[in-house]
């Protein structure tokens, strides 16, 4: 059903298409990111195929993907779907480490806006154009972005806790001294 | 919204912020507005969410394909059925297998009795945090009494964790059938009561009817699914659009609203709790016997006497346990309806027993992105039932 979308797709955007497969019934483009907003608008406005939805959008790090190759680090992945037509189209771009920008497409679907808002957030892809790119699940104070291959899972962020000397300090002053506790080696010995 | 300039008389009024969340009684879930005021009425509003962020996503990429099962639990926690489920059509969707028939039932049935808690759930947050107390305790009482079935079949009340890659954990307890078509009435009973106490309630009515429309277009804009969608009249769901399971066997109705309102996402939660007792009516009668998992050891687990017994089912249970079920490299997206509308997993496979990515895709996300245009323009008093029309779950929102 959606392989219509995909012919269409390559069709009208020859050279903007770089590659496109279908697995297990989902069709998927890989595009050129220059060409995304054109391609997004045109395929939200066309008659024919009315992708008035943005069903969602996210991002994949392949910093770890054996067989890679060459091919740029994230990807940011869109499912669109129209409600008319009932068709699905997943539309990729690849999106290099030394410059992870994409073009915002909040101007064609408003949900894009809190959508980019989270890639950002997880997987520090900037958006151009986004009216205002900060972190959405996240606090501000946060270091780093998460979902990256590159970011451990056990790492601690500066606004868990108060640093241990400082709390030892606070209670001191009322005259309640406790023992310091060294985090970065649990189960050694507590300072007095 | 323009502020009017001072009458004769009257003292100049000045634009003021006030913070509501996020911990605050009426934005369970935790949620922060930054709201400027003008008056009782809202002039902008800014809507901050995250506040539940566990790292599910992470989390995901470190767990064999079969362990996430208890952290979708956790998404949408007042149907964590529907998550299993929606969880385990996107790993099969990935391997290219199919449940027996027998699990499918089970998927629908025990899917549709988490529905109808979901929709239950929300009934009782509405109406409690519009002051009416009583019918929440009714709402409870109606989900407890299905607890208990689901408590029977699966062991936990909340917490299921009792679907599997190629069927179900287990088969139902004996009884199941006759008792859950006995309790059904009971439960549409109660449906009735809150329909009669409410629908016809002035105060209710005049906070719900007209406060916070969103055309269909609009919400479609906004990426709306589900039962908040229906409510601005496009009869978007998945169980029709794209039958998954044994939907497509099964007799039922889409109901949807007309004008985008708060009132309109309500009676259509209503409308959609007597459709699911259809569902899991007709499910029920036409449940085949059979097995309830595949006969697939890639997938499943073999038999306790075979592994127990002979070396090579003892090894293949080894490396499913501890190297987890190889799903071939790929990446695919898999949508089910969950109670709040498509709840979504799109997930890559490197070809190992760890997924690349996970990614959910959470339906009140996207209606809490567009609640700050929904409460724009309105009274302070609106801002809770309309919130509450958009069924935020926390677990499933920030993830």
């Amino acid at each position: 059903m959606s392989q219509v979308a995909l012919e269409k797709l390559a069709a009208r955007f020859e050279a903007a298409v770089l590659e496109t497969h279908g697995f297990r019934g989902d069709e998927t483009a890989v595009v050129e990111a220059r060409a995304l907003r054109e391609i997004c608008l045109w395929l939200r406005d066309e008659p024919s195929l009315a992708f008035d939805m943005l069903c969602d959008a996210t991002a994949v790090d392949y910093l770890t993907y054996p067989g890679r190759g060459e091919k740029p680090r994230f990807e940011v992945v869109y499912h669109l779907y129209s409600t008319q037509h009932r068709l699905r189209l997943r539309l990729k771009v690849l999106v290099p480490e030394e410059l992870p920008e994409v073009d915002s497409l909040h101007e064609l679907w408003p949900i894009a806006n809190w959508l980019e808002r989270e890639i950002w957030d997880m997987y520090g892809i900037r958006f151009r154009g986004h009216p205002e790119l900060r972190r959405i699940l996240l606090y501000e104070e946060f270091v780093g972005h998460p979902l990256r291959k590159d970011y451990p899972k056990e790492k601690r962020q500066p606004l868990v806790r108060r640093p241990e000397p400082e709390i030892a300090e606070v209670l001191a002053r009322r005259g309640r001294a406790r023992p310091i506790l060294d985090l970065a080696n649990p189960g050694s010995p507590p300072k007095r | 919204m323009e502020i009017k300039p001072p009458q004769d008389g009257e003292l100049p009024i000045e634009p003021s912020q006030l913070n509501m969340g996020p911990s605050h009684p009426a934005m369970h879930g935790n949620i922060h507005m930054k709201l400027t005021l003008d008056g009782e009425r809202v002039r902008d509003a800014e809507v901050n969410i995250g506040y539940l962020h566990r790292g599910f996503e992470k989390e995901c990429e470190a767990h064999c394909w079969q362990q996430i099962f208890p952290y979708t639990d956790r998404l949408n926690y007042v149907s964590p059925m529907l998550n299993n489920v929606g969880w385990a059509l996107a790993v099969e969707k990935l391997l290219g297998v199919t449940a027996p028939p027998r699990a499918q039932y089970l998927r629908v049935v025990l899917g549709e009795i988490a529905r109808i808690c979901d929709h239950l759930t929300y009934l009782a947050a509405q109406v409690m945090e519009m002051g009416a107390f009583t019918p929440y305790f009714y709402c409870m009482k109606a989900r407890d009494w299905l607890w208990d079935g689901l408590e029977a079949t699966t062991g936990a009340r909340l917490t299921h964790a009792y679907v599997r890659i190629g069927g179900m954990a287990w088969d139902l307890p004996p009884g199941f059938k006759e008792k859950t078509l006995e309790l059904l009435p009971r439960v549409l009973g109660v449906v009735d009561e809150i329909d009669a106490l409410m629908t016809r309630n002035r105060i209710f009515l005049d906070r719900m009817e007209g406060i916070a429309v969103i055309s269909g277009a609009e919400a479609v804009g906004y990426g709306w699914t589900g039962p908040c969608l229906r409510g601005s009249g496009v009869a978007y769901d998945v169980r029709k659009a794209a039958p998954y399971l044994v939907y497509d066997k099964l007799d039922f109705e889409i109901p949807i609203g007309k004008n985008g309102d708060n009132l309109d996402r309500y009676l259509v939660r209503l409308e959609e709790i007597r459709q699911s007792a259809r569902i899991i009516e007709q499910a029920l009668a036409q449940l085949p016997e059979g097995p309830i998992l595949i006969d697939d050891t890639r997938v499943v687990l073999p038999a306790k006497a075979a592994t127990y017994n002979t070396i090579e089912e003892m090894i293949n249970h080894f490396k499913l346990v501890i190297d987890g079920i190889r799903p071939p490299k790929g990446e695919v997206y898999s949508y089910t309806e969950a109670g709040n509308g498509e709840l979504g997993f799109y997930i890559v496979s490197d070809g190992t027993g760890r997924p690349v990515k996970v990614r959910c895709r959470p339906p009140c996300f996207m209606g809490m992105a567009a609640l700050g245009k929904l409460i724009k323009g309105t009274l302070i008093a609106d801002i809770i039932p309309t919130f509450d029309t958009i069924n935020m779950i926390g677990g499933e929102c920030d993830r």
